[in-house]
């Protein structure tokens, strides 16, 4: 992992910016998707691909590569943005999200996007995937291989079965290598998680399935980057991070509001967002758009 | 008479034919497969033996993966593994892999067109007193709707053998339906099989008045019913598909322009299974007669496989009895 300087975490909270511009740029010329959760996840997304990620963009088959699974799909204008941003194709191509003949697909679609991991959309089976491909490697290059595996998971998929199922394996094979990081932004598409189906005591069922747990804020670069060192530092254990983040993060309005985990801005609504992004909450005064 | 050119086991109507459980075959040929590739993995979920896997198991401990009774889990990290360059093989009962977990069949191994391998073992009513919760007669159906998928159905333990070892080299999601109960030896090692072909097993020297299509352990039930017609003067050719998805058009259409009625022959729900892909491609190419043994929308229940086969009306009598309808239609 690279050093982590004052710079460095000032540098990513701009392109976190960027992407959230990005996800409500392509949200709004697509006209449907989702807005909650991409700009919630937006941090952990830059931190992952701009610092921690062992990857290329330029050479996205490269074997060697770091692998993550993106497990709740519905997040994917996040996704994309950052890998647009990151270099794996065009800025101009997020706008095509959702269209006929795009690659980017209203959820991931590994077969039109080589670069995503798997497709991915039903909730719940992509820890079980990046258990699956934990597992191979280490049959391949055995339990202290070079590569680490991430997976990113919704709070709200955890009402799905099939996670526990792939929660389970991964501590029954001590996966080391493996890294959960749940979005416990408290929201889905219903309504609050608590009243939909109480998922609390969170930290405590992953850890009574023996997984090393970390709760961290999930908009705070240095925790967000601390933390999977920490996980990384374990040896014994997959790692879950909980991350604490604000659903629609960045645009007031949407800010803890369940109602936009499924809708895009429209209209006024889009230039209030844009606004509110570029001017960083009324901060800068030099606003063009 | 029997097909020559196909080179069947010559003892197949003797009261004493060997018998071997079809899923014996798939235990065995996972092992040559294991031999042969050494990306050959296989995953079970707490049906080890049942489904013959736990040779693989035993001989390559270091590549197989125990994941419990979580059928959802083993096909998804299989999807994971095969994205890593694996071959996954994946057994369970065909009830649970494929009935439990089809989206995440669907999603994570067609959807992303990854090389992974469902063995549902246990298919069909023969599975017996275990009673119909455990009897998967709709599997073909949920299986063959989905794009890349190829669906593969021996007809005994060394067919299986061998559409194991196909199936590890195809390079496509695959699902493999298996038998539980002893089944009688119709073919050699030296059979052909292939991917996408259909064999004329049984053919007498003369045209045939009807052709009956038949798959998995009832295959041999239809060669003995064409036997008993041809013993009477009356002409019926059989063709064996094993290969369910992709289907030998050619091989369907060719045995309709010849015999004009056809009979389909399964364990299975008459509706979505291969009655009912043959029907699609006689309605389109040419069309013919047709009559389905399968089950007609019932479920299972316990009873010995023969009582079961018996009451649900798909043993030799009824084969004949459909043979004898449909060629009234003509």
């Amino acid at each position: 992992m690279l050093q982590l300087t004052d710079e460095k975490i000032i540098w990513m909270e701009e392109k976190a910016n960027e992407i959230r511009q990005s996800i409500i740029e392509m949200l709004i010329e697509a006209g449907s998707g989702h807005s909650a959760g991409p700009l919630g996840m937006a941090d952990i997304f830059t931190a992952l691909y701009f610092h921690l990620l062992k990857h290329d963009p330029t050479n996205p088959k490269w074997q060697e590569r770091d692998r993550l699974v993106l497990s709740n799909g519905h997040i994917a204008p996040v996704l994309y943005a950052t890998m647009a941003h990151a270099g794996y194709f065009p800025i101009s191509e997020l706008k095509t999200l959702r269209k006929f003949g795009s690659r980017l697909q209203g959820h991931p679609h590994r077969e039109f996007l080589p670069f995503v991991e798997t497709s991915s959309g039903p909730l719940g089976s992509g820890l079980s995937q990046a258990v699956g491909m934990c597992l191979a490697d280490r049959m391949d290059h055995g339990k202290y291989s070079a590569k680490q595996f991430y997976c990113m998971m919704s709070d709200g998929e955890l009402e799905e079965g099939n996670s526990w199922e792939a929660i389970m394996l991964g501590a029954k094979e001590k996966l080391q290598n493996l890294t959960a990081i749940v979005d416990r932004n408290n929201i889905q598409i219903e309504g609050y998680t608590e009243d939909v189906m109480p998922l609390e005591p969170l930290k405590q069922k992953w850890e009574a399935f023996n997984w090393h747990v970390q709760v961290i804020d999930g908009h705070n670069f240095s925790a967000i980057l601390e933390a999977v060192g920490q996980a990384q530092a374990e040896f014994s254990k997959p790692s879950v991070i909980i991350a604490n983040t604000i659903p629609g993060k960045g645009v007031s309005f949407m800010e803890r509001k369940f109602e936009w985990h499924g809708k895009p801005p429209k209209g006024k609504e889009g230039v209030e967002a844009l606004k509110e992004l570029r001017t960083l909450e009324g901060k800068i005064k030099s606003e063009h758009a | 008479m029997l097909n020559p050119n196909v080179k069947l086991n010559s003892k197949l109507f003797d009261t004493d034919v060997e018998q071997q459980p079809i899923r014996k075959g798939f235990g065995e040929g996972l092992v040559i497969a294991g031999d042969q590739d050494k990306n050959v993995v296989g995953l079970c979920a707490d049906l080890t033996e049942s489904t013959q896997m736990h040779l693989f198991a035993k001989k390559y401990p270091e590549r197989f993966v125990q994941v419990g009774v979580a059928e959802q889990n083993l096909v998804t990290v299989a999807s994971g593994m095969a994205a890593m360059g694996k071959i996954p093989f994946t057994s369970s009962y065909a009830m649970f892999s494929p009935g439990r977990n089809w989206e995440q069949i669907r999603t994570t191994i067609a959807y992303n067109d990854v090389p992974v391998k469902i063995v549902g073992s246990h298919a069909g009513i023969s599975v017996g007193p275990d009673g119909g919760t455990h009897q998967a007669i709709e599997d073909i159906a949920i299986m063959r709707v989905l794009p890349n998928m190829v669906l593969l159905s021996p007809c005994d333990a060394i067919e299986a053998k061998k559409a194991t070892l196909a199936a590890a080299k195809n390079g496509k999601p695959t699902y493999i339906r298996l038998a539980r109960e002893k089944t009688p030896i119709i073919t050699t090692e030296e059979t052909p099989f292939e991917i996408g072909k259909a064999q004329i097993f049984f053919s007498p020297p003369m045209t045939a008045q009807v052709g009956i299509v038949a798959t998995g352990a009832l295959v041999h039930k239809a060669i003995v019913a064409a036997q008993n017609f041809a013993e009477k003067g009356i002409a019926i050719k059989v063709l064996n598909i094993s290969s369910i998805r992709p289907l030998d058009f050619e091989a369907i259409k060719d045995l309709a322009r010849e015999a004009g009625a056809i009979v389909s022959v399964e364990e299975h729900q008459v509706v979505g299974g291969l009655g009912s892909a043959v029907a699609e491609v006689l309605a389109q190419n040419h069309p013919a007669p047709m009559e389905l043994i399968g089950v007609h929308d019932k479920f299972g229940q316990s009873g010995t496989p023969e009582e079961l086969i018996e009451h649900y009306g798909m043993g030799v009598s009824h084969i004949e009895a459909a043979v004898e309808r449909v060629i009234k239609r003509k």
